[in-house]
């Protein structure tokens, strides 16, 4: 295992970072304090984390309606984040997209998709322009289990195969789509099974193990990288909060939620590397102190920022309006 | 000057922007084999071999391969074949390309194209017959160019090509084949400026893409009658030119307005209700649209004729526009 200190630390601070911001996040809306619908990431922080360690900040990702774990781990601002789901002026989107709809273009995110399986085909422009382009960088997009059944999913990979696209396509595969089982839904048991439809690699890894994550992208980063096409992998978890806060669950038991959450990633990863040395209890303690402080003051820079002013509604429309009226 | 048709000028316009532009590249369904399946990008496979590509029928792959690619860098121009199979992609139109600059709170641009041949009288049946524009002028985020001339398409193509925003561009499928003068010289035409393609005095005539054509010929026959008629070609359907056709409305005090797409919630419902709205004072009878029937276009000839106007539909809407007053 070629893990040392320094890459176990950074995959486990993106783990921490994430759940930090998502239970805080859940808090607040439990409170009443954000508007619309958040869906949430905890349980699946391993495979943003283990799949983001292997890309550079000029890499693109494209993420979907469960996307601030995505975002975070390619260095998102968790400030501009809690704005937005605020519905704040000082948000990534100024208030117009929400927590469904986060990108920030400085970092290659190019944004979170409300539509299921909306984030195939532009992938595959994305990873076009790259090949056009001729530089060496490298499309993620995330999916979940529920989007690998939109037709969306069989023309891309089909496009990503014949073209050779420097894509990897990372199904996170976390049982539900929505509140429908996975076994009910999907033809087979997961997801990489379909990549020899494609003749692309397919993958399946344990995504709760983001060890096993890190390493199958590192292969298929590379891969990419190195102008031989895309790679179909499959992270399978479990989520462990609802399809959105504040989702009944009458889909699943009690027991059931509490059996994952003793295989959730980061306990996992923390026994591991206390084992290796790769952290001690001081350091973890501190990890998690860090980034309590960093989202409280997300929260306390989102509270303080300012709605945006009701014209800003009309605005952002067009990059050249043509005419008085028209923004 | 000379004269070329409407697909050579499309191909053109193409060529001129892809020499200036690297990031320009087209991409859609048989395009390199016979340079487009209307002749209209004759040439640019053999000039531009790595920047017109051949795709797997995928349509909504390709619109949202146009997609990705503009978010990062590119210029592309979507060809999608018939207009009619953009009921296929309309998620990655409507919700993906339209929205996201607005979405995203101004933090990206969608410099892209999508280029469909519309339009009916070919036989083509119901499957590639239609006509569109009215749902993108309906949904924001889209610049929705329909052009009539060879000399508008290349002045509209080339500053479609260069805008920073989701252009859809329609072409009439029976106007690849129609000569018209074009200038060796360079020249762009602005988005959303209307031309006045014909003066009058009594009645003002708003129409575009396939409609001008049949709207300048009720024209010359009416002025046989002694009537005078205005021809606005739109040009662009959105943004639209209001200040031209306001000013011919103040002087014609009559109004039709010619579409060959379905005139129930077509484009003159909202061009009729702006009027009113803003000139009911100058209007001395109630607007007249001419459009096609609400049915799907049929195949047979004298079918396909009884669903959409022609010229003798605009004559009989110019008659009725000046009994009404």
């Amino acid at each position: 295992m070629a893990i040392d200190k320094d890459l176990a630390l950074k995959l486990y601070r993106t783990m921490v970072r994430i759940r930090v911001f998502e239970t805080v996040t859940e808090k607040l809306f439990l409170e009443g304090k954000l508007p619309g619908f958040v869906h949430l990431y905890i349980g699946e922080e391993a495979i943003a984390a283990g799949v983001n360690a292997n890309l550079r900040i000029d890499d693109y990702i494209l993420s979907t309606h469960r996307g601030h774990g995505h975002t975070l781990a390619k260095g998102g601002d968790m400030k501009k984040m809690m704005a937005e789901n605020y519905g704040k002026f000082t948000g990534y989107c100024k208030g117009k997209g929400g927590s469904m709809h986060i990108a920030d273009f400085s970092i290659g995110m190019l944004g979170a998709n409300g539509v299921v399986g909306g984030q195939f085909p532009i992938s595959v422009g994305a990873g076009l322009s790259i090949k056009l382009r001729k530089t060496d960088q490298v499309v993620v997009a995330y999916f979940g289990d529920g989007a690998a059944n939109r037709g969306t999913f069989h023309e891309a990979m089909n496009m990503a195969s014949i073209w050779k696209l420097p894509i990897i396509f990372v199904n996170e595969d976390n049982q539900f789509a929505s509140t429908t089982r996975k076994v009910r839904t999907l033809s087979v048991e997961h997801v990489a099974q379909r990549a020899s439809a494609y003749n692309v690699p397919g993958v399946r890894c344990d995504g709760n193990d983001v060890i096993a994550v890190y390493e199958a992208a590192k292969e298929a980063v590379e891969r990419a990288r190195r102008g031989e096409g895309p790679t179909l992998m499959s992270c399978q978890t479990y989520r462990l909060k609802g399809h959105f806060i504040g989702d009944p669950e009458k889909y699943r038991t009690h027991e059931e939620v509490e059996k994952f959450w003793k295989q959730e990633p980061i306990g996992r990863f923390e026994k591991i590397a206390f084992e290796n040395g790769w952290l001690t209890e001081e350091e973890k303690n501190a990890i998690w102190e860090e980034y309590q402080k960093e989202a409280d003051e997300a929260v306390k820079f989102a509270e303080e920022s300012p709605y945006p002013d009701p014209e800003e509604a009309l605005k952002d429309v067009f990059v050249n309006p043509l005419e008085e009226g028209l923004k | 000057m000379r004269e070329i048709t409407i697909a050579q000028a499309t191909a053109e316009a193409l060529m001129e922007e892809m020499s200036k532009d690297p990031g320009i590249f087209i991409i859609g369904e048989d395009l390199t084999a016979h340079g487009g399946i209307f002749g209209q990008f004759v040439g640019i496979p053999e000039k531009f071999p790595d920047r017109i590509l051949d795709t797997p029928i995928s349509e909504t792959a390709i619109v949202g391969a146009g997609v990705g690619a503009a978010l990062t860098g590119m210029r592309p121009l979507v060809d999608l074949h018939f207009a009619d199979f953009i009921t296929i992609t309309m998620d990655e139109i409507v919700s993906q390309a339209a929205t996201m600059r607005y979405m995203f709170g101004g933090q990206s641009k969608m410099p892209l194209v999508i280029w469909a041949p519309d339009g009916a009288g070919l036989s083509a049946g119901p499957h590639h017959s239609k006509s569109f524009e009215a749902w993108f002028m309906h949904a924001p985020g889209m610049k929705v160019v329909v052009p009539s001339t060879p000399y508008d398409v290349k002045g509209l193509l080339k500053s479609a090509l260069r805008d920073d925003d989701l252009v859809l561009f329609f072409q009439h499928k029976k106007l690849f084949k129609f000569k018209g003068p074009v200038p060796e010289e360079e020249y762009v035409i602005p988005l959303k400026k209307a031309d006045v393609k014909r003066e009058g005095s009594d009645v003002t005539v708003i129409t575009y893409s396939m409609m001008v054509h049949h709207s300048l010929e009720a024209a010359k026959k009416l002025e046989g009658e002694g009537i005078s008629v205005e021809v606005i070609d739109l040009r662009t359907v959105w943004p639209f030119d209001f200040d031209l056709i306001a000013e011919s409305v103040k002087k014609t005090g009559h109004v039709v307005i010619a579409h060959e797409s379905w005139k129930v919630g077509g484009v003159g419902a909202e061009l009729a209700s702006q009027i009113q709205e803003k000139l009911f004072d100058y209007l001395d009878a109630p607007i007249v649209r001419v459009g096609a029937e609400h049915t799907p276009i049929p195949f047979s000839p004298p079918l396909e004729k009884r669903v959409i106007p022609d010229a003798e539909d605009v004559y009989r809407a110019v008659k009725k526009v000046l009994e009404d007053a």
